[in-house]
Protein backbone atom coordinates (compact mmCIF):
# COMPACT_ATOMS: atom_id res chain seq x y z
CA UNK A 1 0.00 0.00 0.00
CA UNK A 2 1.61 3.32 -1.05
CA UNK A 3 1.81 5.47 2.52
CA UNK A 4 0.89 8.17 0.55
CA UNK A 5 -3.04 7.11 0.06
CA UNK A 6 -2.88 6.11 3.49
CA UNK A 7 -2.33 9.47 5.20
CA UNK A 8 -4.14 11.61 2.59
CA UNK A 9 -7.53 12.73 3.74
CA UNK A 10 -10.79 12.93 1.68
CA UNK A 11 -11.03 16.24 0.50
CA UNK A 12 -14.39 17.63 -0.10
CA UNK A 13 -13.86 19.21 -4.27
CA UNK A 14 -15.56 21.76 -5.65
CA UNK A 15 -12.53 23.98 -6.69
CA UNK A 16 -12.23 27.81 -6.53
CA UNK A 17 -15.82 28.26 -6.52
CA UNK A 18 -16.76 26.39 -3.69
CA UNK A 19 -13.65 27.95 -1.19
CA UNK A 20 -14.46 31.75 -2.34
CA UNK A 21 -18.55 31.90 -2.54
CA UNK A 22 -18.83 31.80 1.12
CA UNK A 23 -16.05 34.40 1.80
CA UNK A 24 -17.70 36.98 -1.01
CA UNK A 25 -20.94 36.45 0.31
CA UNK A 26 -19.90 37.44 3.45
CA UNK A 27 -17.72 40.21 2.71
CA UNK A 28 -20.77 41.92 0.63
CA UNK A 29 -22.52 41.58 3.75
CA UNK A 30 -20.15 43.25 5.89
CA UNK A 31 -19.59 45.84 3.35
CA UNK A 32 -23.03 46.84 2.66
CA UNK A 33 -23.66 49.37 5.73
CA UNK A 34 -20.19 51.36 4.74
CA UNK A 35 -21.74 51.44 1.19
CA UNK A 36 -25.17 52.21 2.11
CA UNK A 37 -23.68 55.25 4.72
CA UNK A 38 -23.09 57.13 1.79
CA UNK A 39 -26.59 57.48 0.56
CA UNK A 40 -27.30 57.48 4.45
CA UNK A 41 -30.69 55.79 3.80
CA UNK A 42 -31.65 52.67 6.43
CA UNK A 43 -33.66 50.94 3.53
CA UNK A 44 -30.88 48.86 2.69
CA UNK A 45 -29.99 48.12 5.77
CA UNK A 46 -33.12 46.70 7.56
CA UNK A 47 -33.45 44.64 4.24
CA UNK A 48 -30.48 43.54 4.41
CA UNK A 49 -30.95 42.50 8.23
CA UNK A 50 -33.84 40.77 6.98
CA UNK A 51 -32.58 38.62 4.61
CA UNK A 52 -29.64 37.67 7.10
CA UNK A 53 -32.40 36.66 9.71
CA UNK A 54 -34.31 34.47 7.28
CA UNK A 55 -30.86 32.95 6.16
CA UNK A 56 -30.45 31.64 9.74
CA UNK A 57 -33.65 29.77 9.78
CA UNK A 58 -32.61 29.16 5.92
CA UNK A 59 -29.47 27.43 6.75
CA UNK A 60 -30.84 25.58 9.93
CA UNK A 61 -33.60 24.42 7.42
CA UNK A 62 -30.67 23.27 4.86
CA UNK A 63 -29.22 20.50 8.08
CA UNK A 64 -32.31 18.87 7.59
CA UNK A 65 -33.37 18.86 4.22
CA UNK A 66 -29.95 18.77 2.29
CA UNK A 67 -27.95 16.82 4.78
CA UNK A 68 -30.38 14.68 6.24
CA UNK A 69 -33.18 14.19 3.85
CA UNK A 70 -35.95 15.37 6.81
CA UNK A 71 -38.26 17.58 4.79
CA UNK A 72 -39.20 19.64 7.46
CA UNK A 73 -42.93 21.58 6.63
CA UNK A 74 -42.93 23.53 9.99
CA UNK A 75 -39.73 24.84 10.25
CA UNK A 76 -41.77 28.70 10.35
CA UNK A 77 -42.84 27.26 14.01
CA UNK A 78 -39.61 27.67 15.70
CA UNK A 79 -39.21 31.01 14.08
CA UNK A 80 -42.58 31.63 15.57
CA UNK A 81 -41.53 30.48 19.07
CA UNK A 82 -38.55 32.07 19.48
CA UNK A 83 -40.08 35.66 18.06
CA UNK A 84 -43.05 34.88 20.88
CA UNK A 85 -40.41 34.09 23.46
CA UNK A 86 -38.91 37.79 22.63
CA UNK A 87 -43.15 39.13 22.84
CA UNK A 88 -44.26 37.73 25.61
CA UNK A 89 -41.07 37.88 28.00
CA UNK A 90 -41.10 41.72 27.16
CA UNK A 91 -45.17 42.32 27.91
CA UNK A 92 -44.08 40.90 31.18
CA UNK A 93 -41.36 43.39 31.92
CA UNK A 94 -38.02 40.93 30.45
CA UNK A 95 -36.63 42.84 28.04
CA UNK A 96 -32.83 41.88 28.05
CA UNK A 97 -31.89 39.74 25.29
CA UNK A 98 -29.56 38.30 28.18
CA UNK A 99 -32.52 36.94 28.98
CA UNK A 100 -34.53 36.88 26.22
CA UNK A 101 -32.41 34.66 23.71
CA UNK A 102 -31.40 32.00 26.07
CA UNK A 103 -35.55 31.67 26.64
CA UNK A 104 -36.08 31.57 22.91
CA UNK A 105 -33.18 28.96 21.86
CA UNK A 106 -34.48 26.91 25.03
CA UNK A 107 -38.31 26.84 24.14
CA UNK A 108 -37.69 26.36 20.25
CA UNK A 109 -35.21 23.51 21.02
CA UNK A 110 -37.52 22.35 23.59
CA UNK A 111 -40.45 22.17 20.95
CA UNK A 112 -38.21 20.45 18.42
CA UNK A 113 -37.47 17.70 20.86
CA UNK A 114 -40.67 17.47 21.91
CA UNK A 115 -42.68 16.98 18.54
CA UNK A 116 -39.33 15.28 17.06
CA UNK A 117 -39.74 12.41 18.89
CA UNK A 118 -42.85 12.14 17.35
CA UNK A 119 -42.23 13.00 14.11
CA UNK A 120 -38.69 11.10 13.44
CA UNK A 121 -40.79 8.11 13.69
CA UNK A 122 -42.00 8.75 10.94
CA UNK A 123 -40.78 8.58 7.04
CA UNK A 124 -41.06 10.16 3.71
CA UNK A 125 -44.56 11.83 2.78
CA UNK A 126 -45.57 11.12 6.57
CA UNK A 127 -42.67 12.97 8.12
CA UNK A 128 -43.61 15.66 5.92
CA UNK A 129 -47.29 15.83 7.30
CA UNK A 130 -46.85 15.76 10.58
CA UNK A 131 -43.84 17.77 10.82
CA UNK A 132 -46.74 20.29 9.11
CA UNK A 133 -49.13 19.21 11.56
CA UNK A 134 -46.91 20.52 14.37
CA UNK A 135 -46.61 23.71 12.69
CA UNK A 136 -50.05 24.55 12.73
CA UNK A 137 -50.71 23.55 15.96
CA UNK A 138 -48.17 25.73 16.80
CA UNK A 139 -50.04 28.78 14.58
CA UNK A 140 -53.15 28.09 15.96
CA UNK A 141 -52.37 28.07 19.68
CA UNK A 142 -49.98 31.17 18.79
CA UNK A 143 -53.52 32.69 17.23
CA UNK A 144 -55.50 31.85 20.06
CA UNK A 145 -53.15 33.55 22.95
CA UNK A 146 -55.72 36.41 23.37
CA UNK A 147 -53.35 37.91 26.30
CA UNK A 148 -50.81 38.17 24.03
CA UNK A 149 -53.21 39.58 20.70
CA UNK A 150 -54.23 36.38 19.10
CA UNK A 151 -54.36 36.64 15.72
CA UNK A 152 -53.45 40.22 15.28
CA UNK A 153 -50.12 39.88 17.37
CA UNK A 154 -48.31 41.08 19.83
CA UNK A 155 -46.55 45.00 19.42
CA UNK A 156 -43.13 44.79 21.38
CA UNK A 157 -42.17 48.15 22.84
CA UNK A 158 -39.09 48.23 22.15
CA UNK A 159 -36.32 46.20 21.21
CA UNK A 160 -34.12 44.05 23.71
CA UNK A 161 -31.50 45.73 25.30
CA UNK A 162 -27.52 43.89 25.46
CA UNK A 163 -27.13 43.70 29.20
CA UNK A 164 -28.39 46.68 29.67
CA UNK A 165 -27.37 48.66 26.41
CA UNK A 166 -29.70 49.82 23.83
CA UNK A 167 -27.19 48.20 21.49
CA UNK A 168 -30.16 46.66 19.16
CA UNK A 169 -31.91 50.31 18.97
CA UNK A 170 -29.16 50.89 16.16
CA UNK A 171 -30.25 49.89 12.90
CA UNK A 172 -26.62 49.55 12.09
CA UNK A 173 -25.25 48.15 15.23
CA UNK A 174 -28.26 45.53 15.18
CA UNK A 175 -27.48 44.78 11.18
CA UNK A 176 -23.51 43.77 12.30
CA UNK A 177 -25.22 41.69 15.33
CA UNK A 178 -27.36 39.72 13.04
CA UNK A 179 -24.22 39.78 10.77
CA UNK A 180 -22.90 38.01 13.76
CA UNK A 181 -25.35 35.53 14.33
CA UNK A 182 -25.51 34.36 10.37
CA UNK A 183 -21.77 33.87 10.44
CA UNK A 184 -21.57 31.86 13.50
CA UNK A 185 -24.51 30.04 12.27
CA UNK A 186 -23.23 29.26 9.18
CA UNK A 187 -19.73 28.14 10.38
CA UNK A 188 -21.17 26.10 13.32
CA UNK A 189 -23.09 24.16 10.54
CA UNK A 190 -20.06 23.74 8.17
CA UNK A 191 -17.97 22.28 11.23
CA UNK A 192 -20.83 20.10 11.65
CA UNK A 193 -21.97 18.21 8.35
CA UNK A 194 -17.69 17.46 8.42
CA UNK A 195 -17.86 16.53 11.96
CA UNK A 196 -18.42 12.73 13.11
CA UNK A 197 -21.82 13.51 13.89
CA UNK A 198 -22.34 15.33 10.80
CA UNK A 199 -20.97 12.11 8.76
CA UNK A 200 -23.30 9.93 10.87
CA UNK A 201 -26.43 12.33 9.61
CA UNK A 202 -24.88 12.61 5.44
CA UNK A 203 -24.53 8.61 6.18
CA UNK A 204 -27.95 8.14 7.00
CA UNK A 205 -29.61 10.09 4.32
CA UNK A 206 -28.20 7.79 1.74
CA UNK A 207 -28.83 4.59 3.47
CA UNK A 208 -30.34 4.55 7.12
CA UNK A 209 -30.37 0.97 7.39
CA UNK A 210 -26.47 0.62 6.44
CA UNK A 211 -25.81 2.95 8.90
CA UNK A 212 -27.76 1.46 11.45
CA UNK A 213 -25.88 -2.13 10.81
CA UNK A 214 -23.03 -0.35 11.57
CA UNK A 215 -23.83 0.44 15.08
CA UNK A 216 -25.65 3.87 14.74
CA UNK A 217 -29.03 4.53 16.14
CA UNK A 218 -29.58 6.73 13.51
CA UNK A 219 -32.86 8.11 15.32
CA UNK A 220 -30.89 9.58 18.20
CA UNK A 221 -28.70 11.19 15.95
CA UNK A 222 -31.99 12.80 13.70
CA UNK A 223 -33.38 13.33 16.66
CA UNK A 224 -30.43 15.52 17.89
CA UNK A 225 -30.23 17.17 14.49
CA UNK A 226 -34.15 17.96 14.59
CA UNK A 227 -33.25 20.01 17.79
CA UNK A 228 -30.02 21.88 16.33
CA UNK A 229 -31.85 22.95 13.37
CA UNK A 230 -35.14 24.09 15.76
CA UNK A 231 -33.16 26.49 18.47
CA UNK A 232 -31.40 27.65 14.82
CA UNK A 233 -34.48 28.82 13.95
CA UNK A 234 -35.32 30.08 17.56
CA UNK A 235 -32.38 32.28 16.97
CA UNK A 236 -34.00 33.80 13.56
CA UNK A 237 -37.43 33.95 15.15
CA UNK A 238 -35.38 36.29 17.79
CA UNK A 239 -33.73 38.41 15.58
CA UNK A 240 -37.26 38.83 13.95
CA UNK A 241 -38.83 39.91 17.08
CA UNK A 242 -36.42 42.39 17.36
CA UNK A 243 -36.11 43.80 13.78
CA UNK A 244 -40.03 44.14 13.30
CA UNK A 245 -40.67 45.19 17.31
CA UNK A 246 -43.85 42.85 16.57
CA UNK A 247 -44.73 39.33 16.32
CA UNK A 248 -47.45 37.47 14.81
CA UNK A 249 -49.28 34.26 14.12
CA UNK A 250 -48.25 35.10 10.39
CA UNK A 251 -44.63 33.99 11.54
CA UNK A 252 -45.59 30.30 11.63
CA UNK A 253 -47.78 29.82 8.87
CA UNK A 254 -47.51 26.67 6.84
CA UNK A 255 -47.14 29.30 4.08
CA UNK A 256 -43.92 30.43 5.76
CA UNK A 257 -42.33 26.99 6.45
CA UNK A 258 -42.83 26.06 2.44
CA UNK A 259 -41.95 29.76 2.18
CA UNK A 260 -38.57 28.86 3.49
CA UNK A 261 -38.19 25.33 1.61
CA UNK A 262 -38.31 27.34 -0.99
CA UNK A 263 -35.59 29.74 -0.12
CA UNK A 264 -33.13 26.82 0.50
CA UNK A 265 -33.99 24.51 -3.13
CA UNK A 266 -33.78 27.84 -4.74
CA UNK A 267 -30.33 28.50 -3.72
CA UNK A 268 -29.35 24.53 -3.85
CA UNK A 269 -29.75 21.78 -1.53
CA UNK A 270 -26.53 20.62 0.86
CA UNK A 271 -24.31 23.49 0.53
CA UNK A 272 -25.15 25.91 3.18
CA UNK A 273 -24.48 28.41 1.00
CA UNK A 274 -26.94 27.70 -1.46
CA UNK A 275 -29.48 28.68 1.30
CA UNK A 276 -28.15 32.25 2.08
CA UNK A 277 -28.27 32.97 -1.62
CA UNK A 278 -31.75 30.99 -1.67
CA UNK A 279 -33.02 33.45 0.96
CA UNK A 280 -31.59 36.54 -0.79
CA UNK A 281 -32.81 35.94 -4.42
CA UNK A 282 -35.97 35.14 -2.67
CA UNK A 283 -36.42 38.32 -0.37
CA UNK A 284 -35.37 40.34 -2.89
CA UNK A 285 -37.18 39.08 -5.81
CA UNK A 286 -40.09 39.53 -3.59
CA UNK A 287 -38.97 42.94 -3.14
CA UNK A 288 -38.07 44.06 -6.19
CA UNK A 289 -41.22 42.39 -7.84
CA UNK A 290 -44.19 43.63 -5.07
CA UNK A 291 -42.92 47.28 -6.36
CA UNK A 292 -44.55 46.73 -9.62
CA UNK A 293 -47.66 44.16 -8.64
CA UNK A 294 -49.56 42.84 -5.89
CA UNK A 295 -49.53 39.69 -7.86
CA UNK A 296 -46.17 39.15 -8.26
CA UNK A 297 -46.20 35.76 -7.54
CA UNK A 298 -47.67 35.12 -10.84
CA UNK A 299 -44.05 35.82 -12.19
CA UNK A 300 -42.03 34.44 -9.49
CA UNK A 301 -43.84 31.25 -9.35
CA UNK A 302 -43.10 30.19 -13.17
CA UNK A 303 -39.46 31.29 -12.53
CA UNK A 304 -38.96 29.14 -9.68
CA UNK A 305 -40.71 25.98 -11.76
CA UNK A 306 -38.10 27.00 -14.36
CA UNK A 307 -35.09 26.77 -11.99
CA UNK A 308 -36.19 23.80 -10.57
CA UNK A 309 -36.66 22.34 -13.57
CA UNK A 310 -33.44 23.44 -15.44
CA UNK A 311 -31.06 24.05 -13.08
CA UNK A 312 -31.05 21.45 -10.27
CA UNK A 313 -28.99 22.10 -7.79
CA UNK A 314 -30.82 26.00 -7.46
CA UNK A 315 -28.85 28.82 -8.35
CA UNK A 316 -25.59 27.71 -7.13
CA UNK A 317 -25.66 24.52 -9.12
CA UNK A 318 -26.02 26.91 -11.84
CA UNK A 319 -23.58 29.15 -11.26
CA UNK A 320 -21.11 26.69 -10.70
CA UNK A 321 -21.85 24.86 -14.25
CA UNK A 322 -21.19 28.60 -15.72
CA UNK A 323 -17.92 29.41 -13.62
CA UNK A 324 -16.94 25.80 -15.44
CA UNK A 325 -18.30 26.55 -18.39
CA UNK A 326 -16.47 30.02 -18.48
CA UNK A 327 -12.91 28.18 -17.05
CA UNK A 328 -12.75 25.91 -19.89
CA UNK A 329 -13.20 28.55 -22.68
CA UNK B 1 -16.83 -28.25 24.44
CA UNK B 2 -16.74 -24.46 23.97
CA UNK B 3 -19.81 -22.34 24.55
CA UNK B 4 -21.22 -21.37 20.73
CA UNK B 5 -20.57 -17.80 19.69
CA UNK B 6 -23.77 -17.52 18.36
CA UNK B 7 -26.81 -19.65 18.90
CA UNK B 8 -30.52 -20.18 17.43
CA UNK B 9 -32.97 -21.43 19.13
CA UNK B 10 -36.51 -23.06 17.57
CA UNK B 11 -36.69 -19.71 15.31
CA UNK B 12 -39.80 -19.34 13.56
CA UNK B 13 -40.85 -16.89 10.89
CA UNK B 14 -44.11 -16.45 8.73
CA UNK B 15 -45.02 -14.44 6.23
CA UNK B 16 -48.34 -14.75 5.59
CA UNK B 17 -49.13 -18.31 5.35
CA UNK B 18 -45.71 -18.66 3.69
CA UNK B 19 -43.32 -20.37 6.53
CA UNK B 20 -40.02 -18.85 5.83
CA UNK B 21 -37.86 -19.96 9.04
CA UNK B 22 -39.22 -23.32 10.53
CA UNK B 23 -38.35 -24.26 13.88
CA UNK B 24 -34.66 -23.83 13.28
CA UNK B 25 -31.69 -24.44 15.54
CA UNK B 26 -28.48 -23.82 14.64
CA UNK B 27 -25.04 -22.93 16.74
CA UNK B 28 -22.28 -21.28 15.19
CA UNK B 29 -19.00 -21.54 17.35
CA UNK B 30 -16.28 -19.24 17.60
CA UNK B 31 -14.00 -19.10 15.05
CA UNK B 32 -15.84 -21.38 12.73
CA UNK B 33 -16.64 -20.65 9.40
CA UNK B 34 -20.22 -21.75 8.80
CA UNK B 35 -22.03 -21.65 5.12
CA UNK B 36 -25.47 -21.95 5.07
CA UNK B 37 -26.54 -22.84 1.31
CA UNK B 38 -29.78 -24.04 -0.17
CA UNK B 39 -31.78 -23.21 -2.98
CA UNK B 40 -33.58 -19.83 -3.62
CA UNK B 41 -36.08 -19.10 -1.41
CA UNK B 42 -34.64 -21.17 1.24
CA UNK B 43 -35.29 -18.55 3.84
CA UNK B 44 -30.97 -17.74 3.96
CA UNK B 45 -31.48 -13.43 3.80
CA UNK B 46 -34.40 -13.96 6.00
CA UNK B 47 -32.65 -15.57 8.40
CA UNK B 48 -29.54 -13.61 8.22
CA UNK B 49 -32.09 -10.67 8.82
CA UNK B 50 -33.54 -12.14 11.95
CA UNK B 51 -29.70 -12.61 13.31
CA UNK B 52 -28.63 -8.94 12.44
CA UNK B 53 -32.37 -7.48 13.72
CA UNK B 54 -33.51 -6.70 10.46
CA UNK B 55 -36.71 -8.65 11.07
CA UNK B 56 -38.05 -10.09 14.11
CA UNK B 57 -38.50 -13.62 14.74
CA UNK B 58 -41.91 -14.72 15.46
CA UNK B 59 -40.74 -17.25 18.15
CA UNK B 60 -37.46 -18.74 19.13
CA UNK B 61 -34.21 -16.65 20.57
CA UNK B 62 -30.81 -15.53 18.96
CA UNK B 63 -28.23 -16.22 21.71
CA UNK B 64 -24.90 -14.05 21.22
CA UNK B 65 -22.44 -15.00 23.52
CA UNK B 66 -24.93 -16.67 25.38
CA UNK B 67 -26.98 -13.00 25.78
CA UNK B 68 -30.69 -13.57 24.71
CA UNK B 69 -30.63 -10.74 21.84
CA UNK B 70 -33.57 -11.42 20.18
CA UNK B 71 -35.28 -8.12 21.46
CA UNK B 72 -32.31 -6.26 20.56
CA UNK B 73 -32.26 -3.30 17.74
CA UNK B 74 -29.72 -3.69 14.82
CA UNK B 75 -27.37 -0.68 15.96
CA UNK B 76 -26.97 -2.06 19.40
CA UNK B 77 -26.42 -6.00 17.75
CA UNK B 78 -24.04 -4.38 15.84
CA UNK B 79 -22.24 -2.59 18.58
CA UNK B 80 -21.81 -5.99 20.52
CA UNK B 81 -19.83 -7.09 17.44
CA UNK B 82 -22.37 -8.35 14.86
CA UNK B 83 -21.42 -7.10 11.51
CA UNK B 84 -22.93 -7.74 8.11
CA UNK B 85 -22.87 -7.40 4.64
CA UNK B 86 -25.62 -7.32 2.37
CA UNK B 87 -26.41 -9.63 -1.06
CA UNK B 88 -27.35 -6.21 -2.72
CA UNK B 89 -24.30 -4.16 -2.22
CA UNK B 90 -25.72 -1.70 0.03
CA UNK B 91 -22.62 0.89 0.43
CA UNK B 92 -23.16 4.66 0.59
CA UNK B 93 -22.67 5.79 -2.98
CA UNK B 94 -21.73 9.31 -2.33
CA UNK B 95 -18.95 8.78 0.21
CA UNK B 96 -15.61 7.52 -1.22
CA UNK B 97 -14.69 3.73 -0.52
CA UNK B 98 -12.34 5.22 2.76
CA UNK B 99 -15.58 7.00 3.89
CA UNK B 100 -17.44 4.43 3.97
CA UNK B 101 -14.83 2.06 5.79
CA UNK B 102 -14.29 5.43 8.13
CA UNK B 103 -17.44 5.34 9.23
CA UNK B 104 -17.69 1.75 10.08
CA UNK B 105 -14.22 2.36 12.13
CA UNK B 106 -15.99 5.53 13.49
CA UNK B 107 -18.49 3.55 15.35
CA UNK B 108 -16.36 1.61 17.48
CA UNK B 109 -14.05 3.94 18.31
CA UNK B 110 -15.29 6.67 20.89
CA UNK B 111 -18.84 8.37 20.28
CA UNK B 112 -19.87 10.56 17.20
CA UNK B 113 -21.77 13.10 19.53
CA UNK B 114 -18.77 14.96 18.63
CA UNK B 115 -20.16 18.18 16.58
CA UNK B 116 -16.69 20.04 15.85
CA UNK B 117 -13.46 18.48 13.98
CA UNK B 118 -13.19 17.23 10.92
CA UNK B 119 -14.02 13.24 10.73
CA UNK B 120 -12.43 12.90 7.50
CA UNK B 121 -8.90 14.16 8.56
CA UNK B 122 -8.62 12.03 11.61
CA UNK B 123 -5.87 9.65 11.89
CA UNK B 124 -7.55 7.37 14.27
CA UNK B 125 -10.32 6.68 11.38
CA UNK B 126 -8.63 6.87 7.95
CA UNK B 127 -5.61 4.40 9.49
CA UNK B 128 -7.92 1.28 10.30
CA UNK B 129 -10.12 2.32 7.65
CA UNK B 130 -6.86 2.21 4.83
CA UNK B 131 -5.91 -1.10 6.55
CA UNK B 132 -9.21 -3.10 6.14
CA UNK B 133 -9.13 -1.88 2.03
CA UNK B 134 -5.63 -3.19 2.10
CA UNK B 135 -6.82 -6.08 3.28
CA UNK B 136 -9.80 -6.64 0.75
CA UNK B 137 -7.25 -5.13 -2.34
CA UNK B 138 -8.94 -1.71 -2.67
CA UNK B 139 -6.37 0.56 -1.27
CA UNK B 140 -5.80 2.03 -4.49
CA UNK B 141 -9.42 3.27 -4.94
CA UNK B 142 -10.23 4.33 -1.31
CA UNK B 143 -10.85 8.40 -2.80
CA UNK B 144 -13.12 6.82 -5.62
CA UNK B 145 -17.10 7.60 -4.34
CA UNK B 146 -18.37 3.85 -3.68
CA UNK B 147 -21.13 4.76 -6.57
CA UNK B 148 -18.37 4.14 -8.96
CA UNK B 149 -17.08 1.59 -7.95
CA UNK B 150 -17.30 -1.50 -10.22
CA UNK B 151 -19.92 -4.38 -9.45
CA UNK B 152 -17.09 -6.85 -7.54
CA UNK B 153 -15.43 -3.66 -6.05
CA UNK B 154 -18.64 -2.52 -4.23
CA UNK B 155 -18.40 -6.88 -3.12
CA UNK B 156 -14.80 -6.05 -1.81
CA UNK B 157 -15.70 -2.99 -0.31
CA UNK B 158 -19.19 -4.54 1.61
CA UNK B 159 -16.40 -6.83 2.98
CA UNK B 160 -13.88 -4.40 3.97
CA UNK B 161 -16.46 -2.05 5.88
CA UNK B 162 -17.42 -5.29 7.97
CA UNK B 163 -14.19 -5.87 8.70
CA UNK B 164 -13.46 -2.66 9.92
CA UNK B 165 -16.09 -3.22 12.43
CA UNK B 166 -13.50 -6.05 13.80
CA UNK B 167 -16.78 -8.29 14.24
CA UNK B 168 -17.21 -10.93 16.92
CA UNK B 169 -19.42 -12.43 14.33
CA UNK B 170 -19.33 -11.48 10.94
CA UNK B 171 -22.55 -12.32 8.40
CA UNK B 172 -21.79 -12.57 5.12
CA UNK B 173 -24.83 -12.53 2.97
CA UNK B 174 -23.65 -13.53 -0.97
CA UNK B 175 -20.83 -11.80 -0.66
CA UNK B 176 -19.58 -13.55 -4.34
CA UNK B 177 -22.97 -12.70 -5.92
CA UNK B 178 -22.92 -11.55 -9.43
CA UNK B 179 -19.11 -11.06 -9.25
CA UNK B 180 -17.03 -12.81 -11.88
CA UNK B 181 -14.52 -15.67 -11.81
CA UNK B 182 -11.62 -14.13 -10.92
CA UNK B 183 -13.26 -11.76 -8.40
CA UNK B 184 -14.80 -14.71 -6.52
CA UNK B 185 -11.40 -16.38 -6.40
CA UNK B 186 -9.55 -13.01 -4.95
CA UNK B 187 -12.53 -12.69 -2.97
CA UNK B 188 -12.42 -16.60 -1.47
CA UNK B 189 -8.65 -15.85 -0.83
CA UNK B 190 -9.57 -13.11 1.15
CA UNK B 191 -12.01 -14.58 3.13
CA UNK B 192 -9.51 -18.00 3.86
CA UNK B 193 -6.84 -15.37 5.25
CA UNK B 194 -9.51 -14.14 7.38
CA UNK B 195 -11.01 -17.21 8.64
CA UNK B 196 -10.47 -17.88 12.36
CA UNK B 197 -9.82 -14.27 13.74
CA UNK B 198 -13.90 -14.66 14.18
CA UNK B 199 -17.17 -16.53 13.46
CA UNK B 200 -18.30 -16.35 10.03
CA UNK B 201 -21.94 -17.41 8.94
CA UNK B 202 -21.41 -17.52 5.09
CA UNK B 203 -24.98 -17.35 3.22
CA UNK B 204 -23.48 -18.27 -0.81
CA UNK B 205 -24.47 -20.11 -3.81
CA UNK B 206 -21.21 -20.58 -5.32
CA UNK B 207 -20.05 -23.83 -4.23
CA UNK B 208 -16.28 -23.60 -4.95
CA UNK B 209 -16.04 -21.27 -2.43
CA UNK B 210 -18.57 -23.00 0.25
CA UNK B 211 -16.18 -26.03 0.19
CA UNK B 212 -13.25 -24.05 -0.41
CA UNK B 213 -13.91 -22.31 3.16
CA UNK B 214 -16.43 -23.98 5.42
CA UNK B 215 -15.20 -25.19 8.46
CA UNK B 216 -19.07 -26.38 8.48
CA UNK B 217 -22.20 -26.40 6.10
CA UNK B 218 -26.25 -26.38 6.90
CA UNK B 219 -28.19 -26.83 4.18
CA UNK B 220 -31.78 -24.79 4.20
CA UNK B 221 -35.01 -26.55 2.68
CA UNK B 222 -38.22 -24.36 2.79
CA UNK B 223 -37.02 -23.14 6.18
CA UNK B 224 -35.44 -25.83 7.97
CA UNK B 225 -32.21 -27.65 8.43
CA UNK B 226 -32.08 -30.36 6.25
CA UNK B 227 -28.56 -31.12 7.30
CA UNK B 228 -25.81 -29.60 9.14
CA UNK B 229 -22.07 -30.89 9.71
CA UNK B 230 -18.32 -31.19 8.15
CA UNK B 231 -18.13 -30.73 4.77
CA UNK B 232 -17.41 -34.25 3.65
CA UNK B 233 -20.01 -35.95 5.28
CA UNK B 234 -23.12 -32.89 3.90
CA UNK B 235 -21.68 -33.39 0.31
CA UNK B 236 -22.42 -37.12 0.66
CA UNK B 237 -25.93 -36.93 1.95
CA UNK B 238 -28.06 -38.13 -0.07
CA UNK B 239 -30.82 -35.57 0.91
CA UNK B 240 -29.16 -32.95 0.32
CA UNK B 241 -28.15 -34.29 -3.59
CA UNK B 242 -31.41 -34.99 -3.69
CA UNK B 243 -32.50 -31.83 -2.84
CA UNK B 244 -30.00 -29.08 -4.27
CA UNK B 245 -26.60 -30.37 -4.58
CA UNK B 246 -27.60 -32.35 -7.71
CA UNK B 247 -28.19 -29.86 -9.97
CA UNK B 248 -25.23 -27.46 -8.37
CA UNK B 249 -22.81 -30.21 -8.88
CA UNK B 250 -23.21 -30.83 -12.51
Amino acid sequence: MPASLAASPVRPRGGLLAATLPASIFLVLALLPVVTSVTGSTYLISLGSRVMIFAIAAVALDLLVGYAALISFGHAAFIGLGAYAVGILSAYGFTDALVSLPVALAVSAAYAFLTGLVCLRTKGVYFIMITLAFGQMAFFTASSLAPFGGDDGLTIAARNTLAGFPVLRNERAFYYIVFFCLLSTYLFCRALVASRFGRVVRGAKENPVRVSTLGFDVYRFQLATYVIAGALAGLSGFLLANAAEFVSPAYMSWQRSGELIVMVLLGGLASLDGAVIGTAAYLLTEEWLSAFTENWKVIFGPVLVLIVLFARGGLLGLTSALARRFMRA
Amino acid sequence: MPEPMLRLQKLRKSFGALVVTDDLTLDVMPRELHAVIGPNGAGKTTLINQISGLIAPDSGTVLFSGRDITGMPVDARARLGLARSFQVSSVLPRFSALENVALAVQSRSGSSFRFLGRAAEEAALNGPAMAALGDVGLAERAHVPAGKLAHGEKRALELAIALAMEPKVLLLDEPMAGTGREETARLIAVLRRLKGRFSVVLVEHDMTAVFALADRISVLLYGRILASGVAAAVRADPRVVAAYLGDEME
